[in-house]
C-alpha cells in the first residue's frame, strides 16, 4: 500500500502566557491509502492540535517549530499560504466537532458547497448546480431541491453534520480528517453518520483520519490505531490486534475503565491523576507518574518503540525486556459491596404523572399559541438506595424531568411526593426547609461552579443557604457562632475527604481544578446538605473514559455509605449496565419501557429500546449484532406525532400505531412497555 | 498654629476623593486575589498600553493638583494679625504651582514664544507724538533688551538648558526604578538593567521610559521657558494659553470618571435586575431604557442644563464664590450625562445576566434556597465585573469629546469655566480672522487629542487583556522563558491531589 501523508517528528508549541506547551511532541505516524487511521486519546493529549497542525490553521498563539508533514510528495509545512489554500479543502478536507458551529448560518446550504467548488474547480454554473446536488444525495439527504435553499437552522444536528460531509467531499479529498465527528451527536444519529461515512469511504477510496476519545467508535470504523497520550503516540496497532491485546499499560488502563454490566460488583480501574502539563521536558517515560507497572528505568530513560507483533508497535520499557511480558496482568478491580437487591426499601420519590408544558407565545399581544410538552405524563418511582437511570436521546425532555422533581422549574400537573410529602403543594418557605434532602449534579463541571469563588464558599453556601448546623448553635450567643465558622471548615474538610480531595483544596478557585476534580467538588457540595435524593443529570458525559471512572466509583461509593437514592439521567448505556438499579426509557417527554436493568437491556421489548441499544457501538461486537437502523431525527417536542410518538421512526410501525398512543403492556411485575406490538400477545397469554 | 489657607471641597472634589477612594479600596482587594489580579497583569504586557497609560497619568497627577482647593490668605492691612481673612478667589495646588502662569496677563492675543502682541496698537511715544507698531509684551519675553536680535537664542538656550534638566531628572528616575526593580526580582542590577531594554520583561518597561523620557524632557523645556514667555500664547484676554490647557483638563477627566460613576449605579442595578428576574421587571426597565435612549440626549441635557441655570441665577445667595457656581454646573452636567447615557450599559448587563442565570451554579444556588439578593452579590456581579470595566474605560474617551461638543453648542459647562469645549468655542470665530489665530484651536486639539488617544489604546489594552484567547505577551518575551522551564519537573499542583 502507497502511503498517503507521512507525519515525522512534529512538533507543535502553543504560547498562551507562561510556559510554551508542547501540545504535540515529535509526533510521527504514515497514514495509507484509503484506511481509516484513528487517533484516540484523552482530551488535553494533542489531537486536535495535530489535526490542525496538518491543516496548518493553528491557532494565533500556536506556532510549528519542527517536523515534516508529507502529502504525497509535498512538504506540506514550506508551502506558501497561498498554495496551502489550494490543498485545503481540495486534498485534506476536515470535519469538526459541532456541526452547529462550523457551518455559516447565514448562507444557504448550497451557497457555502458551492464557494469549496467555486474555489478549486473551474466549472460552468449548470455543472456546479448539479455536482451539489449530488454531493447532498450522496450524504443521504432527501428532499434535495427544496433543501438546497434552506438555510442551517432549519436542519437538525445531524443533518448538519451530514452537509458538513458534503462540503468535505466537494473537493474529492484524498484525505479526511474527522474531529470528534459524532462526540455531539446523539447515539442512534451517531450510527448514522458513521455508517455513511464508511459508505462513502467505500466508495471513493479515500484515507480517514478519526480524531476521537471513544473505544466504540474506534472498533467500529478504524483500520488501525494511534492511541495518543500527552503530545506524543504511544502505541499503535491494527484493530484486531489492538481490541485483543492492548500492550501499553494506558491502554489497558483505558480499556479496565470503560464500565459495562460483568464489572457491576467491581470498582472500575481509574488512573491516577491527571495528563502531566505539557510545558515541562520529560526525562522518562510521561505515564510514569500514573502507571502502576512502573519500574525505575521508566523514571529515568525516556521509552522507544519496541515491535511486538506485526505492525504492533508500543513506547514502553516493559517490552524491552521479554521475560517481563509475563507478569503483566494486574487488575485492581476491588469488588465493591453494593446494597443487597432483596433488602426492604421505602419509596423515596413517587411522580405519577408528571406534566411539565412550556407555552410557546406569538403575536403581538403574546398568545399562548401551542405548548412545547417537554414532560407529559411520566411516572416512576426511587426506592432509598436504589439507583433509576432516565435514559433517552438529547431533546427528549430527560432534564426537564430532574428540574422539575427539584422545583426548579414549576410544574404543569401531576404529583411528586418525596417521602410522602407533596412537593408540587409546597409554600416556598417549606420547599425551602426541604431542599437539603435534594439535591442536583451536573452535567458541565466547567459551568456549575462559580469560577470567582473558592472550593471553600462554594461548599460554605449550601451549608449556610440551608443551616445545617442549626442543632450545634441552639443558643446564638457570640462564642458559639465561633465555634460554629470552625465546626463548618470542619464539615468542610470532611466533605472534601469523602470526594477524595485534600482539605488544602479548599483555599483555591475552581479553575485551578480539571475536570474530573471539579465534578467531585460538585459532589461534595451537593453532599454538603445530606441529602436523600440525589439527581445525577448527565454527570460524566463531558468526562474523559478515566474520569468518568473515577465518577462512577466515587458514585458508587457514597450510595453504599450513606443509603443515597440516585436518578441518574444518561444518554451512555454502559454506564447504566454498570450503575442502575432500573432503567427508565424516554422517548418524546413519555416513557416508553421500564424495568429492572437486567428486563430492560437484555430483554428489551420496544423497538425504541433495542434501536437505541443496537446503535451503541461496542468494543467487542458480537457476530449476532445485527445493527437496527432508525431514520430520520427525534420529532420537535412542539409537533409530536399522532398516535406512537415513533412510529414514522419505528421499523416495526403497524397502521394501528398512527391511530392512538399505545397503553402501558406489563410483562412482568417491574417490566413494562407502550407498544402496540405486545397488546395482542400479551393478552392472548392471559387468555 | 495658623493655618495659611481655608481648604475648600467643593461638590465635583468630594466625588474626585470618593472616586479615589474606591479605586484604592478595589485595588488593594484585587491585589489580595490572585485570580483577579492575573488579568491586570496582562494589561501591562502591552506596550503601547502601558506608554499610554503612563501619559494618563500624568494628565490625572494635573487633574488631582487641580482638584485640592483652597482660599489663601490675603495680608489684611488692618493691624489684627490673629484674624486672618481669606480670598475671596478659589485657587487650586495648580494655580498656585503655575502661578506666574496665572498672573502674568497680557492685554490681548499674543502668538506663541513671542514678545510682541498679535495685533498693531497705538502707542503714545514719550514726546507725545502717537505711533502705531506691535506693542512689547508685559511679560513675554520682557527681560530681552532687544528681542529682534536676542529672541531666537534666548529661547533655544533656555529651552536646551530645560530640556537637560528634564533629561536628568529623567536619568534618575529610569535608575531608581530598575534598583527597585532589581531589587524586587533579586538579580543584578547589570542585569535587570539589559533585560528591561531589551524587552525581554513581562512588563514592557522600555516604552514605559521612552514615553516618560518625552513627557519629562518636554516638560523640562516649557518649564524652562514658561517663566518668560508664553509658551503656547495668550488668548483675546490676554491669559496664557497653556495654563488654560492645564486647567482644561480636571474638567475634561471629572466628565470622563463623574459621568461613568454616576451612571454605574442605574446601569448595574437596573441590568441584572431585568437580567435576573425577568417577567414584568424586565418589561419595565427595558420600555424605561428604550424610550429614554429614542429621545435625542442633546434635547434632554440642553433642557436640563437650561433648568439648572435658570435655578442658579434666581438663586445666587446659594453661591460663595464663582468657582463654587460653575463647579455646581460641572456637577449637573455629569449627572445629565450620566442619567442619559446608562442604556447601552444596561442593556449589556441585561444580556449577560440573561446568559448567566441560566449557567448552572446559578441553577445548583437555586437548589439551595439561595436568596435572590445573595445570588445576585456573590453569583452574578463578580462575573459581570469585566465587563463593566471595559464600559468604563471606553466610555471614558467618549464623554471627553462630548463635552466639548457640548460646551461648543453652549449647553456644556459654565463660561467661566476652563474647559476644552470653552477653549474651542473662544477661539472658533478667530479662525476667521487674518491673520489667523491658531493657537488656541491648536492647543486645546493637542491636548484633547493625547489624553482621548492615550485613553482609547488604554483601553484597548484592558481589552485584550480581558480576553483569555488573544496572547498579550510577545514571543521574543516567552522564548527565554522556553529555557527555564527545561528544568521544571511536574508541577506542584498536579502533584498533591490525588485521585481515587
Amino acid at each position: 500500500m502507497n502511503p498517503l501523508l507521512e507525519i515525522n517528528q512534529l512538533s507543535t508549541v502553543l504560547y498562551t502566557g507562561g510556559e510554551p506547551i508542547r501540545a504535540v511532541d515529535g509526533l510521527s505516524l504514515t497514514i495509507y491509502k484509503g484506511e481509516t487511521f484513528a487517533l484516540l486519546g484523552e482530551s488535553g493529549c494533542g489531537k486536535s492540535m495535530t489535526a490542525l497542525s496538518i491543516m496548518r490553521l493553528l491557532p494565533e498563539a500556536g506556532q510549528i517549530v519542527e517536523g515534516q508533514i508529507k502529502l504525497a510528495d509535498h512538504d506540506l509545512l514550506q508551502l506558501p499560504e497561498a498554495e496551502m489554500r489550494n490543498i485545503r479543502g481540495k486534498r485534506i478536507s476536515m470535519i469538526f466537532q459541532e456541526p452547529m458551529l462550523s457551518l455559516n448560518p447565514v448562507m444557504t446550504i448550497s451557497a457555502q458547497i458551492d464557494e469549496v467548488l467555486q474555489h478549486h474547480f473551474d466549472l460552468p454554473n449548470q455543472t456546479k448546480q448539479q455536482r451539489i446536488r449530488e454531493l447532498l444525495q450522496q450524504v443521504g439527504i432527501s428532499d434535495i431541491e427544496r433543501r438546497l435553499s434552506e438555510y442551517p437552522f432549519q436542519f437538525s444536528g445531524g443533518m448538519k453534520q451530514r452537509v458538513m460531509i458534503a462540503m468535505a467531499l466537494a473537493g474529492q479529498p484524498q484525505l479526511l480528517i474527522a474531529d470528534e465527528p459524532t462526540t455531539a451527536l446523539d447515539v442512534t444519529i451517531q450510527a448514522q453518520v458513521l455508517n455513511l461515512m464508511k459508505a462513502i469511504q467505500k466508495n471513493t477510496h479515500m484515507s480517514i483520519l478519526l480524531i476521537t476519545h471513544d473505544l466504540g467508535v474506534v472498533a467500529k470504523m478504524a483500520d488501525r490505531i494511534a492511541v495518543m497520550y500527552a503530545g506524543e503516540i504511544i502505541e499503535t496497532a491494527r484493530r484486531e490486534a489492538f481490541f485483543s491485546n492492548p500492550l501499553h499499560p494506558y491502554s489497558q488502563k483505558l480499556f479496565a475503565a470503560l464500565p459495562d454490566k460483568n464489572k457491576r460488583q467491581h470498582s472500575l480501574a481509574v488512573i491516577h491523576g491527571n495528563v502531566p502539563p505539557l510545558s515541562q521536558t520529560f526525562s522518562g517515560c510521561r505515564f510514569v507518574d500514573r502507571c502502576d507497572q512502573s519500574v525505575k528505568q521508566c523514571y529515568e530513560h525516556v521509552p522507544s518503540w519496541t515491535n511486538t507483533d506485526t505492525d504492533h508497535y508500543v513506547k514502553c520499557h516493559l517490552f524491552n525486556q521479554p521475560q517481563q511480558l509475563v507478569s503483566r496482568q494486574t487488575e485492581n478491580a476491588i469488588p465493591i459491596a453494593r446494597s443487597p437487591s432483596n433488602s426492604p426499601n421505602h419509596e423515596l420519590l413517587h411522580v405519577t404523572d408528571l406534566k411539565v408544558h412550556f407555552p410557546i407565545y406569538s403575536g403581538l399581544l403574546k398568545r399562548v399559541s401551542g405548548h412545547v410538552k417537554a414532560v407529559d405524563g411520566i411516572s416512576l418511582a426511587i426506592s432509598s438506595g436504589k439507583t433509576l437511570a432516565l435514559v433517552g436521546e438529547s431533546g427528549c425532555g430527560k432534564t426537564t424531568v430532574g428540574k422539575s422533581i427539584l422545583q426548579l422549574i414549576p410544574v404543569t400537573a401531576g404529583s411528586i411526593q418525596f417521602n410522602g410529602i407533596e412537593l408540587t403543594k409546597l409554600s416556598p418557605k417549606a420547599l425551602r426547609n426541604g431542599r437539603s434532602d435534594y439535591q442536583i449534579i451536573f452535567q458541565d463541571p466547567y459551568s456549575s461552579l462559580n469560577p470567582k469563588m473558592r472550593i471553600f464558599e462554594i461548599l460554605k453556601e449550601g451549608i449556610d443557604a440551608l443551616g445545617i448546623d442549626k442543632h450545634d448553635t441552639v443558643h446564638r450567643s457570640e462564642s458559639q457562632t465561633k465555634l460554629s465558622s470552625s465546626s463548618i471548615e470542619t464539615r468542610i474538610d470532611e466533605l472534601l475527604r469523602q470526594v477524595n480531595l485534600p482539605a488544602e483544596a479548599k483555599w483555591r478557585y475552581p479553575h485551578e481544578f480539571s475536570g474530573g476534580q471539579r465534578q467531585r467538588i460538585a459532589i461534595a457540595r451537593a453532599l454538603s446538605v445530606n441529602p436523600k435524593l440525589l439527581i445525577c443529570d448527565e454527570p460524566t458525559s463531558a468526562l474523559d473514559v478515566s474520569v468518568q471512572a473515577q465518577i462512577l466509583n466515587l458514585l458508587s461509593k457514597l450510595q453504599h455509605n450513606f443509603g443515597l437514592a440516585f436518578l441518574f439521567i444518561t444518554h451512555n448505556i454502559s454506564v447504566v449496565e454498570y450503575l442502575a438499579d432500573e432503567v427508565a426509557v424516554m422517548y418524546l417527554g413519555r416513557i416508553v419501557e421500564k424495568g429492572t436493568v437486567d428486563e430492560v437491556l437484555n430483554h428489551a421489548k420496544h423497538p425504541y429500546t433495542q434501536a437505541l441499544l443496537s446503535a451503541v457501538p461496542t468494543i467487542n461486537p458480537q457476530p449476532d449484532h445485527a445493527q437496527i437502523e432508525l431514520n430520520g431525527e427525534l420529532p420537535s417536542l412542539s409537533h409530536t406525532p399522532v398516535g406512537c410518538y415513533f412510529h414514522p421512526r419505528c421499523p416495526r410501525a403497524m397502521p394501528i400505531c398512527q391511530q392512538s398512543y399505545p397503553e402501558a403492556t406489563v410483562f412482568t411485575a417491574t417490566h413494562a412497555a407502550h407498544c402496540h406490538l405486545y397488546e395482542h400477545a400479551v393478552t392472548k397469554a392471559v387468555i | 498654629m495658623v493655618i495659611p489657607f481655608d481648604p475648600v471641597i467643593l461638590w465635583t472634589d468630594a466625588f474626585i476623593y470618593l472616586l479615589i477612594g474606591i479605586v484604592i479600596a478595589i485595588s488593594s482587594y484585587v491585589r489580595r486575589h490572585p485570580h483577579l489580579v492575573a488579568p491586570w497583569r496582562r494589561v501591562t504586557h502591552s506596550a503601547s498600553g502601558m506608554s499610554a497609560f503612563t501619559i494618563l497619568l500624568f494628565f490625572v497627577s494635573i487633574g488631582i493638583l487641580d482638584t485640592i482647593h483652597f482660599r489663601p490668605t490675603i495680608e489684611s492691612s488692618s493691624h489684627e494679625t490673629n484674624t486672618q481673612t481669606f480670598s475671596v478667589e478659589v485657587l487650586s495646588l495648580l494655580d498656585v504651582i503655575a502661578t506666574p502662569l496665572r498672573t502674568n496677563v497680557e492685554k490681548t492675543y499674543s502668538a506663541p514664544l513671542s514678545a510682541y502682541l498679535y495685533a498693531k496698537e497705538t502707542i503714545e511715544l514719550p514726546d507725545g507724538g502717537q505711533i502705531r507698531e506691535f506693542a512689547r509684551l508685559t511679560f513675554g519675553g520682557a527681560h530681552l533688551v532687544n528681542p529682534e536680535t536676542d529672541h531666537r537664542q534666548d529661547i533655544t538656550i533656555r529651552s536646551i538648558k530645560g530640556a537637560g534638566w528634564g533629561l536628568f531628572a529623567w536619568s534618575i528616575i529610569i535608575f531608581s526604578i530598575t534598583i527597585w526593580l532589581a531589587y524586587q526580582n533579586k538579580t543584578r542590577y547589570w542585569q535587570t538593567q539589559q533585560a528591561l531594554w531589551r524587552g525581554q520583561t513581562e512588563t514592557p518597561w522600555w516604552a514605559i521610559f521612552i514615553t516618560l523620557n518625552v513627557i519629562i524632557v518636554l516638560s523640562g523645556a516649557v518649564i524652562a521657558l514658561a517663566t518668560h514667555y508664553h509658551v503656547l500664547g495668550t488668548d483675546k484676554v490676554g491669559q496664557d494659553v497653556l495654563y488654560l490647557s492645564l486647567k482644561s483638563i480636571r474638567t475634561g477627566l471629572v466628565i470622563g470618571t463623574l459621568t461613568t460613576l454616576i451612571m454605574l449605579p442605574f446601569a448595574l442595578f437596573l441590568g441584572i435586575a431585568a437580567g435576573y428576574f425577568r417577567g414584568w421587571v424586565d418589561d419595565v426597565i427595558q420600555y424605561t431604557y428604550t424610550t429614554l435612549s429614542s429621545i435625542p440626549s442633546v434635547l434632554l441635557i440642553a433642557a436640563a442644563v437650561l433648568m439648572m441655570q435658570v435655578y442658579i441665577e434666581t438663586h445666587p445667595d446659594l453661591f460663595e464664590t464663582i468657582l463654587s457656581r460653575a463647579d455646581l454646573r460641572l456637577l449637573f452636567l455629569c449627572i445629565i450625562l450620566g442619567i442619559t447615557s446608562w442604556t447601552s450599559l444596561c442593556r449589556l448587563l441585561r444580556g449577560e445576566t440573561l446568559k448567566l442565570r441560566e449557567m448552572e451554579y446559578i441553577q445548583a444556588a437555586h437548589a439551595f434556597a439561595v436568596s435572590h439578593w445573595r445570588i445576585i452579590s456573590r453569583h452574578i456581579l463578580p462575573n459581570v465585573f469585566h465587563i463593566l470595566l471595559i464600559a468604563i474605560v471606553m466610555d471614558f474617551s467618549g464623554l471627553v469629546l462630548a463635552e466639548a461638543v457640548l460646551s461648543y453648542v453652549g449647553v456644556g459647562v459654565d463660561p467661566s469655566m476652563i474647559s476644552f469645549g470653552t477653549m474651542i468655542n473662544a477661539a472658533r470665530l478667530e479662525m476667521a480672522r487674518e491673520p489667523m489665530v491658531w493657537w488656541t484651536l491648536l492647543a486645546a486639539f493637542g491636548f484633547m487629542f493625547t489624553l482621548v488617544l492615550s485613553a482609547n489604546l488604554f483601553a484597548d489594552a484592558v481589552q485584550n487583556a480581558f480576553n483569555p484567547r488573544i496572547r498579550t505577551l510577545p514571543l521574543k518575551t516567552i522564548q527565554p522563558a522556553k529555557l527555564t522551564a527545561t528544568q521544571n519537573t511536574i508541577s506542584v499542583k498536579q502533584k498533591n491531589i490525588p485521585s481515587i
